[in-house]
């Protein structure tokens, strides 16, 4: 039984970043109808932004929770910065063109930020300095870390914190009306491109945490983390249900669990068969599913051929 | 070592413009009268004469390469074989606009197949007449398994679909060798079989008629032979009521059905026919090295195939071909130029060649999809169908 509490809480943890990553690309697809294949680099760019930031402070004095922010900080401009830099030149003058076009160029972007990336950083995996204290609490045999629990409070945070926005404010009132119709909505005063640029930056900003949290939580960073991790993540949008708030975050947490759980019984239920390094399957097997049995995902409305 | 470079890139160019020097060339050997040439331009027999020049030039290659060093007759071989995978995938992304971003797991499964069954590891010592089918065939359904659920949602689906398909091809391949050793995981497995045809051995150097045939060039002659097979296939399939059914569908999809089209089951087709492709060329891909392993199978290599058709001009067989060569050469080229370079202004290499290549394969797929839509060679319809744009 503990064991299935710590899958639960390890899952839960991973799920949160899934959910915080999915957010990303259920936005930019509810506007524009773009699966932004770049968007896990965006993440990647975010955590070795921090990664820099935070080995840089390291031997500082100051307190580690400073330095952590102090990171955040720094990665949250340069992945903003990214994101409307990847709008602007890769998507923006392919809006009329056929939908494989910027599909296309995603793919060459996103291939091209890891190159990038590993030219500054460098091609070997790189460790977090460990500057938080591990703090460990235990619950029901199970143990959840002080780092668990930051990931999963600053997430629910941020989510509660997007959904204000795009529900209650006139920025997020302008999103959903591009997303509904975005002709009509320019016939009501929304200025379209600056709609989607800021689509893009705050899914950038968004990623740029999630790298963050994700490099604290395995403790590593690399130029390859994000395509894999962008791939769940966009498994997670599917599942929630495409181009709806409420479905990538509930999708991202379903994802995780899913995930932790059925890498921590595999062995068991195979008979040892399959172990847990078939964990990175799941996700797809996940996506197949769904796709066969309800395109529209668990909290979409659209019908299978649209969404 | 500074004219190997020189040798594969004439040897390349040579291939490409054969075309436009052919003429030329028949006007050479038609004598040295003025006006020799412009009467064998509207001469009938000219493209007879150009096609017997190509086809000389395509029989000498080997053994002009040969000269310069083995290595270079083994890279054709891979650029001919890259040629074949990105025929392959054209049919999928040029032909029927789907985008497959796994393609290379139809390629790996075709080499694995061959792989299992021609080596000592299963010590199963298969035909290559029957291994090659099979593993066109289960690539095939792999590529149905897949496309079945996939197809009948929208495009972009496909495209993240077949991205983690080929993650989880890799995944298998890796951790299939526990508990029952299937896979041999990612030590790989080697010593696989050459292919045999008749009597003769690909593996081997023999001597014929005054000439030596050595393996890599015994390999060349099978992957020429394949690939104007599989050119005259895709040349067929393209004017085909099948080929116009794709092209319907990748320009409008309802359009398409309105006129009684079976968009699913056609889009499937295109899906099961690429798979296809990319399993003979991975069977001969495990016969040609001898030895496969999951790393040779990565995103990378998918990416640099989606290029090589997007470079060239998605559905246009010359342009497809054309792009394929230029991405396969252009690393040799680089590995052979950057170094030096790199070593002579700066003292030391900043930037590997590895590197520069991905950067080039990248920068490919954006520069061209903002400039030039259609391709270096585009094709007629598929040039107006990308500049005119819909929304």
């Amino acid at each position: 039984m503990d064991i299935f509490i710590q899958q639960v809480i390890n899952g839960l943890t991973l799920g949160c970043v899934y959910a915080i990553v999915a957010l990303g690309y259920t936005m930019v697809y509810g506007i524009i109808q773009l699966i932004n294949f770049a968007h896990g680099e965006v993440v990647m760019i975010g955590a070795l932004t921090a990664f820099s930031v935070i080995t840089a402070l390291a031997k500082s004095g100051l307190p580690p929770a400073v330095i952590v922010i102090a990171g955040v900080l720094c990665a949250v401009p340069v992945c903003v910065l990214l994101g409307l830099l990847l709008d602007r030149f890769a998507y923006k003058p392919l809006r009329n063109a056929p939908r494989l076009a910027p599909l296309i160029t995603a793919i060459g972007m996103s291939i091209i930020l890891q190159h990038v990336a590993m030219l500054v950083w460098s091609r070997n995996p790189l460790a977090f300095p460990q500057i938080l204290p591990t703090i460990q609490f235990d619950i029901a045999g199970a143990t959840i870390t002080a780092v668990q629990v930051g990931i999963i409070v600053l997430s629910v945070a941020m989510m509660a914190g997007l959904s204000l926005m795009v529900y209650r404010t006139k920025l997020g009132t302008a999103m959903r009306a591009t997303s509904q119709r975005a002709d009509v909505a320019g016939l009501m005063g929304v200025d379209a491109n600056r709609v989607i640029a800021l689509t893009f930056a705050i899914g950038a900003g968004l990623a740029a945490v999630a790298g963050v949290m994700i490099g604290s939580y395995y403790g590593i960073a690399h130029y390859s983390m994000g395509s894999l991790l962008g791939l769940k993540a966009f498994c997670a949008a599917v599942l929630g249900g495409i181009g709806s708030l409420p479905g990538a975050m509930l999708g991202g947490v379903v994802l995780g669990l899913v995930e932790a759980l059925g890498a921590g019984y595999i062995g068991d239920f195979t008979n040892n068969w399959f172990g847990s390094n078939y964990q990175d399957v799941f996700a797809f097997i996940v996506l197949i599913l769904v796709l066969v049995f309800r395109p529209q995902g668990l909290m979409g409305e659209r019908s299978g051929d649209r969404a | 070592m500074a004219i190997a470079p020189d040798g594969a890139a004439s040897g390349a160019r040579a291939r490409a413009e054969a075309g436009a020097h052919t003429r030329a060339q028949a006007g050479a050997q038609a004598g040295a009268q003025t006006g020799a040439l412009a009467r064998l331009r509207g001469h009938r027999a000219a493209p007879w004469i150009g096609g017997a020049l190509i086809a000389l030039a395509l029989l000498l290659l080997p053994f002009a390469l040969a000269m310069v060093g083995t290595a270079w007759v083994r890279i054709t071989n891979v650029a001919l074989l890259f040629i074949l995978l990105s025929l392959g995938l054209n049919i999928v992304v040029g032909f029927a606009g789907l985008l497959d971003l796994g393609y290379i797991a139809f390629y790996a499964v075709g080499a694995y197949v061959y792989a299992l069954l021609a080596s000592p590891h299963f010590n199963l010592h298969w035909p290559v007449w029957a291994i090659l089918p099979l593993g066109a065939l289960v690539a095939c359904a792999f590529g149905v398994l897949l496309g079945a659920p996939t197809l009948k949602l929208r495009g972009d689906y496909l495209a993240i679909v077949t991205l983690g398909f080929g993650e989880i091809v890799r995944i298998f391949l890796n951790n299939l060798s526990r508990p029952v050793n299937i896979t041999n995981g990612p030590q790989g497995i080697a010593r696989i079989d050459p292919i045999r045809i008749g009597g003769i051995d690909l593996g081997t150097s023999e001597t014929w008629l005054g000439l030596t045939f050595s393996g890599p060039i015994k390999y060349y002659y099978l992957l020429l032979m394949v690939l104007l097979l599989v050119i005259v296939v895709n040349l067929r399939l393209q004017d085909s009521r099948i080929g116009r059914a794709w092209e319907a569908i990748r320009e409008d999809e309802i359009a398409a059905r309105a006129m009684g089209i079976n968009t699913t089951r056609i889009k499937l087709l295109a899906f099961a026919m690429g798979a296809s492709f990319g399993g003979i060329a991975g069977g001969m891909f495990a016969s040609m090295q001898g030895f496969v392993s999951p790393e040779s199978f990565g995103l990378t290599e998918s990416v640099m195939v989606l290029a090589m058709v997007v470079l060239g001009g998605m559905g246009n067989i010359r342009g497809v071909i054309v792009g394929a060569l230029l991405l396969s050469f252009a690393p040799e080229v680089l590995r052979y130029t950057v170094e030096p370079l790199q070593k002579l202004l700066f003292g030391k290499m900043l930037i590997e060649p590895e590197v520069i290549r991905m950067l080039l394969f990248g920068l490919a797929l954006v520069l061209v999809m903002l400039y030039r839509p259609a391709g270096l060679l585009p094709s007629e319809v598929r040039r107006r169908e990308m500049s005119e744009g819909r929304t």
